[in-house]
């Protein structure tokens, strides 16, 4: 795409890009330490993780309001328009993620309590599909590529697939023997938590959908 | 825009002496809307406007090929009486360019060149009617028979408006009306605009496209004299289809 003719405008536009890459890095970086320290039962990483949310929430908040800026003083207008509004919503859905990857971190901290089940070691599978939308959305917003928007969309049906395969091996192991409850509740919102990392992500992608396509998403559309 | 046309505009070219200033335009003005004309200096959107009322008619070598349908009827016919024409059409200019007269007398000017009344307090009536539809009336109803060049830059403009609508038009042409005005004032005129939209078919010019977006329906977009895009306002500035509106609006580099 051309330049602005101002070039500051780019500049706050490209600084909102970026603001967002390094939302998203630093919450994948959040998600991965939350699951190894589920897996490997390391209470200081998931301590870590609890405490690193406010950096996200943090960067939320600069997206904010230099989303806000541009809106005011530049008043954009077009696929200017578009990115703005998309970035506004991307932060939210990302802030969401992160808080995701802190919620399994707390539960990191129940589960040492437990003996290790590999159970456990089978969420490292189930995150990886949602791991991975979560990367594809932002680099297609990065890049405004819808097509990509669109394979994300689509992953989003195998993750509810993998979860709910996943909650049928929860129950078996809790109708085996009720000592198995209360480990495999605090599982079951690790899980919950992981399936919802890729519901976000297919918010992003539905909101990089309506950016680059000037309309609202609609499954109905979908060919 | 599935409405009615006012005006409907058919393959225009318009020529001075040997330059082209317009090239092939079509484009349908809907009834009971306003139409924005938007694009850089020079691309011909004022002298399309300007055809549209044959104001182009006395520029020397100015030559106009195309039709221009008014109510499906051609203005450019021989038959037609352009004064006529310009009743029907009027017109508002860049400046605010009140007669040296009264209040009065700027509002009834036109009514009186036109014979449109018979009786004084009929002519009364039309410059209250008219002041008040300007949304004037209250700022200087006590002071009619003062000069209307006391007034504030706003209150001219306001009172242009209330001069051309006086003639009971039908369609108002207005060339960046607001240009020389403050942001109150202009915003004034943009709330009048969208008042006048009840009875009277709008075309405004304007270089201020916040201004476009925020009182149009229908947005045109001029570029080198061509007819780039047009599109319902809200589309054209969320998502254009053409790269030239595009960039203009977005303020880019072509």
């Amino acid at each position: 795409m051309n330049q602005h003719i101002v070039k500051a405008y780019d500049e706050e536009l490209e600084t909102l890009h970026r603001l967002i890459h390094q939302m998203g890095e630093l919450t994948l970086e959040q998600i991965q330490k939350a699951m190894d320290s589920l897996v490997g039962r390391d209470e200081k990483l998931a301590h870590g993780v609890i405490e690193h949310d406010y950096e996200i929430n943090h960067l939320e908040t600069r997206i904010d309001e230099l989303s806000i800026r541009i809106l005011a003083l530049r008043q954009p207008v077009a696929s200017d328009l578009r990115t703005v509004v998309a970035a506004l919503k991307i932060a939210n859905q990302v802030e969401r993620i992160a808080d995701y990857a802190s919620n399994i971190a707390k539960r990191t901290l129940m589960l040492t309590d437990y003996p290790p089940s590999l159970l456990m070691e089978d969420l490292s599978s189930l995150v990886k599909k949602p791991t991975e939308m979560l990367k594809k959305a932002l680099l297609a917003f990065a890049t405004y590529d819808v097509n990509l928007a669109l394979r994300v969309w689509h992953m989003d049906r195998e993750v509810d697939e993998q979860y709910n395969a996943y909650l049928l091996q929860l129950f078996d192991i809790m109708i085996a023997s009720p000592q198995n409850i209360s480990p495999s509740t605090h599982l079951l919102f690790a899980a919950k938590n992981i399936e919802r990392i890729g519901d976000q992500s297919s918010n992003i992608a539905e909101a990089v959908y309506t950016m680059v396509m000037g309309k609202p998403f609609k499954e109905s559309e979908l060919s | 825009m599935n409405m009615t046309s006012k005006i409907d505009i058919k393959h225009l070219n318009l020529f001075y002496g040997d330059k082209q200033a317009l090239f092939n335009v079509s484009l349908k003005i809907p009834a009971f809307q306003t139409t924005a004309l938007i694009g850089p200096s020079g691309c011909g959107k004022s002298s399309f406007l300007r055809c549209l009322n044959r104001m182009n008619d006395i520029v020397p070598h100015a030559r106009m090929e195309g039709k221009v349908l008014l109510d499906r009827e051609d203005i450019y016919a021989p038959s037609v009486d352009v004064v006529e024409l310009r009743t029907r059409v009027g017109m508002v200019f860049q400046k605010p360019n009140p007669f040296p007269r009264s209040i009065y007398e700027n509002v009834a000017y036109g009514p009186r060149i036109h014979a449109l009344f018979k009786r004084k307090s009929e002519l009364d009536e039309i410059v209250e009617v008219s002041l008040k539809r300007a949304a004037l009336w209250e700022e200087i109803k006590d002071r009619l028979h003062q000069p209307a060049t006391r007034l504030s830059g706003g209150q001219q403009q306001r009172l242009c408006i209330a001069r051309a609508i006086a003639v009971n038009p039908e369609v108002i042409l207005m060339d960046e009306p607001c240009s020389a005005l403050d942001p109150i004032a202009t915003a004034k005129v943009e709330e009048l605009i969208d008042e006048l939209r009840e009875k009277f078919t709008l075309i405004i010019v304007t270089h201020n496209l916040q201004q476009a977006a925020r009182v149009s329906q229908q947005t045109a977009f001029f570029h080198s004299g061509y007819l780039v895009e047009t599109g319902e306002t809200g589309a054209l500035f969320t998502m254009p289809q053409d790269e030239k509106t595009q960039g203009y609006i977005t303020g880019r580099y072509g």
